[in-house]
C-alpha cells in the first residue's frame, strides 16, 4: 500500500503526521529552482561578461555557488526551503521533523551527483520509487525527508443552515465520517453528494438526503462530544 | 466539549501562538540564538561566579520577554492536538493543529551550534583527526592515484610515442603550448587572467572533489574511477613533457599548489571509498545505518577538502604562474608539502599520541 504519511512522536508524547512529497512535486520544485539559477546566471553574465578575465573568474565562481551552494544555503537558512520548494509548499526536514542543519543539507546535496547518475536523476528517481518514504540517495544518507507543508484550509463556513440532531446512536466513526463529509463536500459534485447521502438515508430522494446529511453533519460539528451514547465500539481509541 | 466550543475557546491562543511562531521563523533568529547561548553560558558558569545566578535570572527573563512562554505554550498546543484527536474532532481542525505543532516542534528542537568557534577547533584538530581516523581509505585512494600516475608515466618514459594513445592530438598541442614553448607562463598574462583562472580552479577542482565523494556511493567505483583518471592524466602530461624536455616549467608550476590540490582530491576520493565500503561490507550495521555513519564521519574530511581546494586555487592562480628561479619554487613547493604532511599527521594529537576519537 502506498501511504504518503509518516508518523513521528514528539517528546511531548504527541504523534505528529508528516505528509511526504513524491517525485512529481519535487521535480517541479527542482525545475523552478533550475530556472531561477539560470536567470541569475544569465543576468550576471550580462554584467560580468564585458569585464574580461575578472568577469569570467567571478562568473565561474558564481556558477560554482549556484550549482553547489544554492540548495545548501537556502535549506539551512530558510527552514529547508529553496524558492522552488517554497512555491510548492515543500520543505526538507530531518527524520524527527526538526529543521535540516548544515551537515544534513551538505550530505544530501553533495550526494545529488549520485542521484543524477547516469542522467536526469534516474538513480534518484528509482531510489525514491523503491523507498517507502520517497527518499533519494542523498536523503537516505543524510537522514532527511521532503514533506508537504500546505496549510489546510479553514473549516467550511455554514451559511445559516439549521443543525439537525441525528435520529440514531452516533459512534465516533460515524461522527468522523460526517465531519469528513462536511469538510469535503465543497470538492464533491452535487450528484456525488446526493449519492453518498442516499447511503445514509436510502428512503429520501437524492436532494433531500443530501440536505439532511448536511444538517446532521453540521449538528455533529457543533455537538461533537455531547451526544455520543453509541454502542461499545463507539468508544474513543 | 463540542468542537465549536473548543475552537472558539482556544482560537485566540492558537492565533497568538501562530504569531509567535511567525516571529521565531523570521531570519534574525541570530538574536535569539545569541541570547540562548548567553543563558546557557550563564547556567554552566554558575558555580564559578557569584553574580551569575542573578544575571542568569535576568537573562532568562529577557529570553522569556522575547519568546513569550513559547515552550509552555507549545506543550499546551500538543495537549490540544491530542484532545482533538482523541475526541474525534474534524480532520480539518486536527490537520490545522498538527501543522501548528509541527512548526512549533521545528522551532523548539532545532539544533544550531554557532559556527565560528567550531571552525577554529575544526582546523586545529577535528579535520586532521577525521583524516587519520580513516587513514586506510585515504591510503587506498592515494595508491590508486599514484599507481595510475606511475604506470602511465613509466610507460611514456619507455615508449614516448605511446603518448598518442593516451592523450588526444589537440590535448598534446595544448600542453606543449602551455609549458614547452619559449614564451614564459606569465607573458601576456595579467592579473585579469589570474582571477579568471582562480574562478576556474574553484569551480572545476571543487566540483571534481565533491563528485568523487558522491561517486563513492556506487560501491566506490565512481571515486576510484576519478582517482585513476586524474592520476593517469597527470602521469601522461608529466611523462610527455619530460620527454620533450619541458619537465621543469611543469614541475615548478605545479609543485606548490599540488600539495593542497592533489591531497584534497585524494582525501575526497578516500571519503568516497569509505561510502562505498559501508555499502559493500556494513559489518554489524544495516547498510543504511552504515552508509549514514560513513557519510557523517566523512563530512569533516569534505569540509577540509573544500578549504584546501580554496587555498590551492589561490596558490595556483596567484603564486604558481609567477616567474621565479626554479630553486625558489621548489623550496616553497616542498615547504607546502612538508607543512601539509605534518599538519595532517600530527595536528590535534593529544600528549599521549592518541587521537581520542572513536573510529
Amino acid at each position: 500500500m502506498i501511504d504518503d504519511r509518516q508518523y513521528i512522536v514528539t517528546p511531548e508524547g504527541v504523534p505528529l503526521v508528516l505528509t511526504l512529497a513524491g517525485p512529481i512535486p519535487r521535480a517541479v520544485a527542482y525545475l523552478i529552482d533550475f530556472c531561477i539559477r539560470l536567470v541569475v546566471y544569465l543576468v550576471a553574465a550580462l554584467f560580468l561578461g564585458p569585464l574580461g578575465g575578472v568577469g569570467m573568474g567571478l562568473l565561474l565562481i558564481l556558477f560554482f555557488l549556484l550549482e553547489w551552494g544554492y540548495p545548501i544555503l537556502f535549506e539551512v537558512l530558510r527552514h529547508g526551503q529553496t524558492p522552488g520548494k517554497k512555491a510548492l509548499h515543500l520543505t526538507v526536514v530531518k527524520e524527527d521533523a526538526t529543521p535540516v542543519d548544515l551537515n544534513a543539507s551538505l550530505i544530501r546535496n553533495l550526494l545529488r551527483t549520485a542521484d543524477l547518475f547516469p542522467t536526469f536523476y534516474l538513480a534518484g528517481l528509482i531510489t525514491m520509487l523503491i523507498d517507502r518514504r520517497f527518499r533519494r540517495l542523498g536523503d537516505l544518507a543524510a537522514g532527511t525527508l521532503v514533506v508537504h507543508v500546505t496549510p489546510p484550509p479553514d473549516s467550511t463556513p455554514h451559511n445559516g443552515d439549521t443543525p439537525l440532531a441525528p435520529d440514531w446512536a452516533v459512534t465516533i466513526s460515524d461522527r468522523q465520517l460526517l465531519l469528513n463529509f462536511l469538510e469535503r463536500s465543497p470538492q464533491l459534485s452535487s450528484g456525488r453528494r446526493a449519492e453518498l447521502a442516499q447511503l445514509a438515508f436510502p428512503e429520501l430522494p437524492p436532494d433531500a438526503a443530501a440536505q439532511r446529511l448536511r444538517h446532521v453533519a453540521l449538528y455533529m460539528q457543533g455537538a461533537a462530544q455531547g451526544s455520543v451514547q453509541g454502542p461499545a465500539e463507539g468508544k474513543a481509541p | 466539549m463540542k468542537q465549536q466550543q473548543f475552537e472558539t475557546r482556544y482560537a485566540p491562543f492558537w492565533d497568538a501562538l501562530t504569531r509567535t511562531l511567525t516571529q521565531l521563523e523570521q531570519p534574525p533568529r541570530r538574536r535569539w540564538r545569541r541570547r540562548a547561548t548567553r543563558v546557557a553560558d550563564a547556567v554552566t558558569d554558575a558555580p564559578s561566579s557569584t553574580t551569575s545566578e542573578e544575571s542568569g535570572d535576568s537573562l532568562r527573563d529577557s529570553l522569556r520577554d522575547s519568546l513569550g512562554d513559547f515552550p509552555a505554550d507549545y506543550r499546551r498546543l500538543c495537549h490540544h492536538l491530542a484532545l482533538a484527536r482523541q475526541r474525534g474532532y474534524s480532520p480539518n481542525l486536527v490537520n490545522r493543529l498538527n501543522a501548528l505543532v509541527l512548526r512549533g516542534h521545528r522551532q523548539l528542537y532545532q539544533h544550531r551550534p554557532p559556527l565560528l568557534p567550531r571552525l577554529s577547533e575544526f582546523l586545529r584538530a577535528d579535520f586532521p583527526r577525521a583524516v587519520r581516523s580513516q587513514w586506510r581509505w585515504h591510503v587506498a585512494s592515494a595508491m590508486s592515484f599514484i599507481l595510475a600516475m606511475a604506470l602511465i608515466w613509466g610507460l611514456l618514459a619507455v615508449q614516448p610515442e605511446r603518448v598518442h594513445s593516451v592523450l588526444s592530438g589537440e590535448m598534446i598541442a595544448n600542453i606543449e603550448a602551455m609549458y614547452a614553448s619559449d614564451t614564459r607562463l606569465s607573458d601576456g598574462r595579467g592579473s585579469d587572467d589570474d582571477v579568471m583562472m582562480f574562478g576556474y580552479y574553484i569551480y572545476n577542482n571543487i566540483s571534481v572533489a565533491f563528485r568523487s565523494f558522491a561517486g563513492g556511493l556506487f560501491f566506490g567505483v565512481g571515486a576510484l574511477f576519478i582517482m585513476i583518471f586524474n592520476g593517469g592524466f597527470f602521469g601522461a602530461v608529466a611523462g610527455h613533457l619530460t620527454n620533450v624536455g619541458a619537465g621543469e616549467p611543469l614541475f615548478t608550476f605545479v609543485i606548490a599548489h599540488g600539495a593542497p590540490e592533489i591531497t584534497a582530491i585524494i582525501l575526497a576520493g578516500g571519503a568516497g571509498l569509505r561510502l562505498g565500503a559501508a555499502l559493500l561490507s556494513p559489518g554489524q550495521l544495516t547498510r543504511l545505518a552504515a552508509l549514514r555513519a560513513a557519510a557523517r564521519s566523512g563530512l569533516p574530511v569534505i569540509y577540509g577538502v573544500f578549504l584546501l581546494l580554496i587555498l590551492a586555487a589561490f596558490i595556483e592562480a596567484f603564486w604558481s604562474p609567477r616567474d621565479l628561479p626554479a630553486q625558489t619554487k621548489y623550496l616553497v613547493g616542498g615547504l607546502c608539502w612538508a607543512l601539509l604532511t605534518v599538519y595532517l599527521l600530527f595536528a590535534g594529537r593529544t600528549a599521549t599520541g592518541d587521537d581520542d576519537v572513536p573510529r
